[in-house]
């Protein structure tokens, strides 16, 4: 369950941002998770409740977006999806090198509220 | 909007004939804080961890030490194959380690007996080791030039693959009781590991461990992975885990460099592929 340590950076994140861009709650957190991280969605969902329980992102929706993973192969140099780290190329058979799909990013966020005390919810 | 309750301005009612809220308030002040808005943060998730990676990174090339990061399931021969690496290093080279385990200090024991310094992380419910907790443990070692580090991850076949430690070097110990289908079964630590040990070679007579099928699976996930195939616990094929160890210290080579010699081994690792592919064709055919 690595996506506990995730889900507390994901935190953290949130924390300081609440500091530099002055919010006080969170409503939403849209995530970037490539399709080839080594990310279980539902376990980080899960692991993002439990430790935004008592925080200013409780209740926050955890958004998570997923572009395709892309990669080129390493014999013909043919860019192809990768559906997983082993996807063939397509054309010959030969093994992908990921160009993208491993990202675990903190896009945007949907906020409310003044600097962090100034609001009954924060 | 009101920050208090959330109304605003076009309220009916009037206190003393005016404003709900007094002095002003209840209008600017509160405009837009109990909106919501979209703010943009890009943020990567592992930026921290990496950056504590990098620190120390640098600090193992100033002290010239090659770090390595040792990592596999629980119970296949991590300690052991440590302890007989140490056993023949002693006293040659400068050495030291980093244990890391949920619980207990038994494998920092097993390692100080062969007279080696070792610092024992535990975790408590944690599963993997991060670059940050390393970094602490460094500050208990006397890191000697030209040494050898190993940092020993908790036995998680998956947990650890996310995390860089700093290391120069990811290496994968994989036994042979545990199923020779691993590679593609947990493929984010054989694809980030650029060295595979296949441990425990001694009992392949007794277990169904197809050594080529398990190769061949990791070399798709990673072309560059360097693969031993040994027994701790009897000694054989120590001989070449330990010149590859010994090899290539320090790590004093330009980014620019390594990246081409990277290059050059993968051309290299292709080429063999390529062959073995055409060799297994024409058999089969």
């Amino acid at each position: 369950m690595h996506e506990v340590s995730l889900a507390r950076e994901i935190l953290r994140i949130l924390q300081e941002q609440a500091r530099m861009q002055g919010f006080g709650r969170v409503h939403r957190v849209h995530l970037e998770l490539g399709p080839l991280s080594c990310v279980d969605p539902e376990a980080l969902i899960f692991a993002f409740e439990a430790v935004t329980a008592d925080t200013l992102a409780r209740g926050a929706r955890l958004e998570l977006h997923r572009p395709p993973a892309r990669g080129t192969c390493r014999h013909c140099g043919h860019g192809y999806t990768m559906d997983s780290l082993v996807t063939p190329c397509p054309r010959c058979g030969g093994p992908g090198r990921i160009l993208s799909g491993l990202e675990m990013r903190v896009r945007d966020l949907e906020v409310s509220g003044g600097h962090a005390g100034t609001s009954r919810e924060g | 909007m009101c920050t208090t309750c959330g109304c605003d301005d076009h309220s009916p009612l009037r206190i003393d004939g005016g404003s709900l809220h007094p002095h002003g308030q209840g209008q600017a002040h509160a405009a837009g804080q109990r909106e919501r808005r979209s703010i943009p943060v890009e943020a990567d998730l592992l930026a921290r961890n990496d950056a504590h990676a990098r620190a120390n990174r640098e600090r193992f090339d100033s002290a010239r030490v090659r770090a390595l990061n040792l990592v596999s399931s629980p119970g296949s021969g991590k300690t052991a194959l440590l302890v007989a690496t140490l056993e023949r290093l002693s006293g040659e080279i400068p050495l030291a380690v980093i244990e890391g385990d949920q619980e207990t200090q038994r494998d920092a024991d097993r390692i100080r007996a062969t007279g080696v310094a070792a610092v024992q992380i535990n975790t408590g419910k944690g599963c993997h080791l991060d670059a940050h907790g390393v970094g602490h443990a460094c500050d208990h070692l006397d890191l000697r030039e030209d040494g050898l580090l190993f940092i020993e991850n908790v036995g998680n076949l998956v947990c650890p693959a996310a995390f860089d430690l700093g290391a120069h070097h990811r290496v994968l110990v994989l036994s042979v009781t545990e199923g020779d289908d691993k590679p593609f079964k947990y493929p984010d630590m054989f694809r980030t590991a650029d060295a595979l040990v296949i441990n425990k070679l001694d009992l392949l007579p007794h277990v169904d461990f197809d050594l080529a099928a398990c190769e061949a699976q990791a070399l798709r996930l990673n072309p560059d992975m360097v693969i031993f195939r040994l027994s701790a616990r009897t000694g054989e094929g120590l001989e070449a885990w330990m010149d590859w160890l010994c090899a290539g210290r320090p790590q004093a080579q330009q980014a620019d460099d390594r990246d081409e010699d990277e290059l050059e081994t993968l051309r290299r690792r292709v080429a063999e592929l390529e062959a073995r592919l055409q060799r297994a064709g024409l058999m089969s055919s």
